[in-house]
């Protein structure tokens, strides 16, 4: 440790560490590491039962012979309405998804409101419309909701909260915790549509972008994807914290390792560009319509044949598999024949200054 | 998309790799200066198609990195006062200060908005004439004159709740202490291509000539770093220390004129302190005094924080390329991206970060 004396001698020196986080900040809503922790520290070890510690997007329990899927969400998203979507479609699709994403058919929602005072009502009216236009083409019913109003200033225009129940069908067991070393990781299409198209729209960040929301229901392509083949141990979202949390979820909750091949990720060029302008990763961007499958090796081919077949996996891709070594990591293989780990974030990505 | 993917092409680089790997017959350690190059080193691996005689060392060419602690403080100081809304790039809000950082401020109400640009800010203070808008004036001659034009704006509107906290670094002043060191192991620089888009790549020629060492202004993307990789060692191993320019579709010898004009109009050189390393001379920028009434230093009359810094990292060692991130004692056990003891691990561009994301199961 010479080195280490010649700092002291030349009275080289580092900073502090911060301490521990007593406060809430955002980054505990990211959905990377800060997420986490709070979800451990604060929820998991009180609420903590067999149900809730399986960690998926929903909960399944069987009630009176069926097993049903049980989830709840809350949108919080500025601006209300962006290119491809708004808070009311979104809250509907994203409550869908979780369901459809334990292979359940999405029954019946609830919608919870949270306004702000001096919203216009009109406003309102149309986040209705939208969510009753998302319920209908989504096969579900809104059957229970609540209203409050807080004070101007004390929310920010609208926040919903949606909670959905589904059926899911006799012989289907999919968890994050399921996947096997050899299993294959599928990608139902583009990353990083719905961050993107966001960021494009908020006020103060003025970039023109043809790029919409991916904002959709998936349970219709899962249902394809369950009648094409048995071998599908799990499915998730990739939403908040992008494609890199969802694979290290399903990494650290089956114990396994996660490589995925960079050029096989689908990206389009316009998200591409944003995230090079804005300095961020497609793998850290959220999105609304997209799902991840790990499936037995032997159900892959069917599994991406029914996928392609259906409008909202077109463009899905095998973009890697699960491996033994290195339980709970995921890593890519780049185009370079490199490869470099893909992390969770701490908090929310931030722009880089240069 | 176009001025990118050719400079991402497997087959250039590995036909470069193979180049520098025919050329080179000694080991030789070359450092590049700039944090984004150190991220594009990580991401794409490039330090494993090189050969291991050819060793890469990271700079200190991160902002994010070497802002002084006492800055951070005064940050959170000016953030916390009523009526204040405090602007800043993102990466900035992460940093430790000595006890807390922007974010926490944040949350303990603290109005802190993270901008994309000076000019952001400016447009905050136009908009809030009742409160004072402070900008967060960092990085090294890259975000210079964009910061200078927002001040220069603000004067020419007649703005008076607009000020900036500068805490501006130059490169050249670094690259010397890193030359001048007495463990100085670096052999050849990869000149940070963003910051010579603005000044040029003059100022380099001196210190090639002074300490016998190439230098090569280089990109960003992985072609462009192993080009200039292989510039550096086909100059090493012939003996020749030149600047020479890689970086040839965004850079030229003099530089952005304009840029500097406004540099010129609005800072001066001033002695700095960087974080983990000390103070350095005339290796910062203030503004002038006849900007003092947007200095918030000034405005606010901060008073000279003097912060020390614990040693308990390697940090310095790190930022001039004397320490891999890997080979601190620290690294991956007490010092991680979620609880950085060294600056190097907050932001993305920071070199023990950038182990940290992409190579700690190495």
């Amino acid at each position: 440790m010479t080195e280490t004396l010649t700092i002291k001698q030349l009275a080289f020196t580092c900073p502090l560490p911060v301490p521990a986080h007593d406060r809430i900040v955002l980054g505990h809503g990211s959905g990377g590491r800060l997420s986490a922790d709070l979800l451990r520290d604060v929820f998991l070890q009180r609420f903590s039962n067999p149900v809730l510690d399986r960690l998926d997007d929903q909960a399944v329990f069987p009630i009176g012979g069926a097993h049903v899927a049980f989830t709840t969400d809350s949108f919080v998203v500025q601006p209300l309405f962006f290119p491809g979507g708004d808070i009311g479609s979104l809250a509907v699709h994203g409550t869908v998804n979780d369901l459809a994403m334990a292979g359940a058919t999405p029954l019946y929602i609830s919608a919870a409101f949270i306004v702000e005072e001096g919203l216009p009502i009109g406003m309102l009216r149309r986040v209705a419309d939208s969510m009753a236009n998302a319920a209908e083409a989504a096969g579900v019913m809104i059957v229970t909701g609540d209203t409050k109003v807080v004070e101007r200033g004390k929310g920010d225009g609208v926040f919903i909260t949606t909670t959905g129940i589904g059926i899911v069908p006799p012989g289907i067991r999919m968890s994050a915790s399921e996947v096997q070393p050899g299993d294959i990781v599928i990608l139902s299409g583009y990353i990083g549509d719905h961050g993107i198209a966001i960021l494009s729209s908020r006020e103060g960040l003025q970039f023109d972008t043809t790029i919409l929301s991916d904002s959709a229901p998936l349970h219709g392509l899962v249902a394809s994807m369950l009648a094409a083949s048995t071998g599908i141990r799990c499915m998730r979202d990739p939403t908040r914290g992008g494609l890199s949390s969802t694979l290290n979820e399903i990494a650290t909750a089956s114990g396994v390792g996660i490589e995925v091949v960079e050029h096989k990720i689908p990206v389009r060029d316009e998200v591409r560009g944003a995230c090079e302008l804005l300095g961020l990763d497609p793998m850290y961007v959220a999105n609304e319509g997209k799902l991840v499958a790990v499936v037995a090796p032997e159900a892959a081919e069917a599994v991406l044949d029914a996928m392609r077949n259906h409008p909202l996996g077109a463009d899905a891709a095998m973009i890697g598999m699960a491996v033994r070594d290195d339980p709970g990591l995921v890593t890519m293989k780049t185009a370079f024949g490199s490869t470099r780990i893909v992390d969770l974030l701490p908090g929310d990505q931030l722009p880089r200054i240069c | 998309m176009k001025y990118v993917d050719e400079y991402r092409d497997p087959a250039i680089a590995i036909a470069l790799a193979g180049q520098i790997n025919h050329a080179s017959t000694k080991p030789w350690v070359l450092m590049e200066v700039c944090g984004g190059q150190t991220h594009t080193l990580m991401r794409y691996g490039i330090g494993d198609l090189i050969p291991d005689s050819v060793e890469l060392v990271h700079g200190p060419g991160c902002p994010v990195c070497v802002t002084p602690l006492e800055m951070i403080d005064q940050a959170i100081v000016l953030a916390g006062r009523p009526d204040t809304i405090f602007t800043s790039y993102g990466d900035m809000l992460r940093v430790p200060g000595s006890r807390r950082d922007l974010f926490q401020a944040r949350s303990e109400g603290a109005d802190v908005r993270i901008v994309y640009s000076p000019m952001d800010a400016v447009q905050i203070a136009r908009a809030n004439p009742a409160k004072q808008v402070v900008f967060f004036g960092v990085g090294f001659e890259t975000t210079a004159p964009a910061n200078a034009m927002a001040v220069w704006q603000a004067r020419k509107e007649g703005l008076q709740n607009f000020s900036m906290l500068v805490s501006h670094v130059l490169v050249p002043p670094a690259m010397r202490l890193i030359l001048q060191s007495p463990g100085n192991r670096v052999q050849g620089f990869i000149a940070p291509g963003h910051v010579c888009a603005i000044m040029g790549f003059r100022e380099y020629a001196d210190l090639a000539r002074e300490f016998h060492v190439p230098i090569v202004v280089g990109g960003f993307e992985p072609v462009d770093l192993l080009e200039a990789i292989s510039m550096l060692v086909a100059q090493l191993e012939t003996g020749r220390a030149e600047v020479e320019n890689q970086y040839s579709r965004s850079v030229d010898y003099l530089g952005n004129r304009a840029a500097q004009n406004i540099m010129r109009e609005v800072f001066t050189v001033t002695n700095r302190k960087w974080r983990g390393i000390g103070e350095i001379g005339s290796s910062g920028l203030r503004l002038k005094d006849e900007f003092a009434a947007f200095d918030a230093e000034k405005v606010f009359e901060l008073q000279s924080l003097h912060v020390e810094e614990p040693r308990e990292c390697v940090s310095a060692l790190v930022l001039q390329g004397r320490c891999k991130p890997a080979q601190c004692p620290a690294f991956g056990t007490t010092c991680t991206p979620m609880h950085p003891l060294g600056a190097p691990m907050v932001s993305a561009e920071g070199a023990c970060a950038a182990w940290y994301q992409y190579k700690r199961h190495d």
